[in-house]
């Protein structure tokens, strides 16, 4: 190995590597700051930076790092799947039935993107492969009300776990985020703790637009976790570090995949290896 | 889009306008600050560096130091600097310039915008240029991904392909290519499953997909909320596939729209289409003068 002296050189060419991986100027020069502080002049292998940036990753991602947990004492347990167009909902919210369902619970899909073609049709396949019920309605019709009609179904039924489907909408949209905060009042009619979770879901390709989708859903929707999908393949997601730096929201779940199987648990320490393409 | 990385360079600007002489430092600390909003709003940081370096080198020679509004000479410097970033003034039409059926495919990652903006182009091309189209999803992966097609081209009155289970994307687009020619179509529009760009198996199945369709255009369809990574995939989408043209989507976000400025930057491949909304018209022809002046609030 080639040692290399920790000096400040060496920190900006480190803090560029965390900016080409969406870490955002902020949270790049701060994590650069961190590896350098007790360090600085000292001679590392790139290996050891590495791992020691990968460290300070894991320290900022770690206190948001939270199991996603479904409270057996609420029946059912309702989840809101919410986020921007094609990021994920949907499939996210396939992955996390299909789980609950292996692990012994009654599990009820609900069809709330009542705008997009097909949208139902894609729960209703998924639903259909992993023998869950999907609650849906036409086209156009009331997402509110669907959402209303599918936890009075739940509710009779006793359904362990409820996760409600809802339609793509870019955050800047007043009159779209209007309609989560009505599924949400709606919701509450019947039980006045739901949704028990509201799970926005973030693509792992996007930039520093997360931050805002994070703030703005954060405020709207109560979003109460994270879920990070596409981190298949390449290191993506940088800007989770940035998230979690900002708002200290729980990050729950990845998705690593477009199968069923293909949803994991967040793991700060192995998120920030990858991103760092540490051992 | 780009609202705010133009307030962020509008604030640079303000700072420069009024100034009589320009020293070396000042524009060093103002390409700071420009090097800080593009960063912010995810354009590539070797497109932001070799981007500096340009207006530097411009802004620090005889141009500004001669003029009597340095500041504004500056400015100008970045504008025209921008609009070359973005394409200059190339023609960015979809070109049909092909015997019938015209193939276009449509590639890009997982949720990019690919079936929706097939509609769209599709939906103008009959409308405003009286062509009549052919739309194909060679989806087989996402569930009810054909469906979507079906039920877009049932929204626009556009002709799908009708489905058949069971065949594969190959199989697929030589049929939708068979139909167009028998049917009399004008354009055959190919719409394709997501892909990460590193997927080997999946680039593999789609460069087979080019190999049968012959498509005169291939528009990789990005989201312009797309972060660092975005070089990478336009990059990548190119070698492999070879792409004429990029439509960008999500455009009615509160995004910069940074990877914008970065695909072409690297690609040299043209925009040549911005997705604005949900809705199947809406879709805008992308223009680098105009989108450039948007961005520097002019
Ligand atoms: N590679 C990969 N693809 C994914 C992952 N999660 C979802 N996808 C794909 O991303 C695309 C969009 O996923 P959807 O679940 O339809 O996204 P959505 O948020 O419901 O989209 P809208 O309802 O249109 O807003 C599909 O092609 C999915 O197969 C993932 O973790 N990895
Ligand atoms: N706001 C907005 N939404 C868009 C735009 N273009 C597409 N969408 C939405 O983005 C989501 C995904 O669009 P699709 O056309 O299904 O994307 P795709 O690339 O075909 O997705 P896959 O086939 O799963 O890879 C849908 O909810 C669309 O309505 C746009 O320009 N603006
Ligand atoms: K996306
Ligand atoms: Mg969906
Ligand atoms: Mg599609």
């Amino acid at each position: 190995f080639i040692r290399k002296k920790l000096d400040r050189a060496t920190l900006d060419e480190l803090e560029e590597l965390l900016i080409a991986a969406d870490l955002g100027i902020d949270t790049a020069a701060s994590v650069a700051d961190a590896v350098g502080k007790d360090r600085y002049d000292k001679e590392v292998t790139p290996e050891e930076i590495r791992g020691i940036v990968a460290s300070e990753i894991s320290k900022v991602l770690a206190p948001v790092a939270k199991p996603f947990a479904i409270d057996a004492e609420k029946k059912p347990f309702v989840v809101l799947m919410v986020g921007v167009n094609g990021a994920g909902k949907t499939t996210t919210a396939a992955k996390i039935a299909a789980k609950a369902k292996r692990d012994g619970k009654s599990v009820m899909l609900a069809a709330g993107d009542t705008f997009r073609a097909a949208a139902v049709e894609q729960l209703k396949v998924w639903g259909e492969r992993i023998g869950v019920p999907v609650v849906t309605t036409k086209v156009g019709g009331d997402a509110a009300g669907l959402a209303y009609e599918a936890l009075a179904r739940a509710k009779e039924e006793k359904t362990d776990l409820l996760l409600i489907d809802t339609a793509g909408r870019l955050q800047n949209k007043a009159d779209l985020m209007a309609e989560l905060e009505k599924i949400v009042r709606v919701l509450k009619k019947l039980d006045p703790e739901a949704p028990h979770a509201t799970l926005l879901v973030l693509d792992a390709t996007t930039g520093q637009n997360a931050v805002n989708q994070v703030e703005i859903f954060g405020k709207i929707a109560n979003v109460t976790g994270l879920v990070m999908t596409k981190l298949d393949g390449t290191a993506r997601g940088g800007i989770l570090v940035a998230i979690a730096q900002r708002f200290g929201m729980p990050v729950h779940l990845i998705g690593i995949g477009e199968g069923i199987d293909d949803l994991q648990p967040f793991d700060a320490d192995t998120f920030a290896r990858a991103i760092t393409g540490a051992n | 889009m780009f609202e705010s990385l133009t307030g962020r360079l509008g604030d640079v600007f303000t700072k420069l306008r009024g100034r009589g002489a320009l020293s070396e430092k000042d524009v060093d600390e103002a390409m700071r600050e420009v090097r800080r909003a593009l960063l912010e709003a995810d354009v590539a940081l070797p497109v932001v560096k070799d981007f500096i370096d340009k207006v530097k080198a411009r802004a620090v020679g005889v141009e500004v130091l001669k003029s009597i509004t340095p500041g504004q000479q500056v400015i100008k410097i970045v504008h025209d600097e921008l609009v070359e970033m973005l394409g200059g003034a190339v023609d960015t039409s979809i070109s049909l310039h092909a015997a019938a059926p015209v193939a276009i495919m449509m590639v890009g990652l997982q949720g990019s915008g690919k079936t929706t903006s097939t509609a769209k182009i599709a939906k103008r091309f009959e409308s405003r240029d009286k062509r009549r189209v052919l739309m194909a999803s060679l989806d087989t992966r996402r569930p009810a991904a054909q469906e979507q097609l079906k039920i877009l081209g049932e929204q626009t009155g556009v002709a799908t392909l009708p489905i058949i289970a069971g065949q594969q994307p190959v199989q697929i687009a030589r049929r939708a290519i068979e139909a167009a020619r028998l049917g009399g179509y004008d354009i055959v529009m190919l719409d394709t499953a997501g892909r990460i760009h590193i997927d080997e198996a999946l680039m593999q199945e789609v460069a087979e997909v080019r190999d049968v369709a012959q498509p005169h255009e291939t528009l990789l369809v990005a989201d312009s909320l797309t972060g660092q990574d975005a070089v990478n995939v336009a990059q990548q989408f190119k070698d492999r596939i070879g792409v004429t043209g990029i439509v960008l989507t999500r455009t009615d976000g509160d995004g910069r729209g940074g990877a914008a400025l970065s695909m072409r930057a690297v690609t040299g491949v043209p925009i040549k289409l911005l997705g604005t909304g949900e809705k199947l018209d809406a879709l805008e022809d992308f223009k680098a003068d105009r989108v450039a002046g948007r961005i520097l609030g002019m």
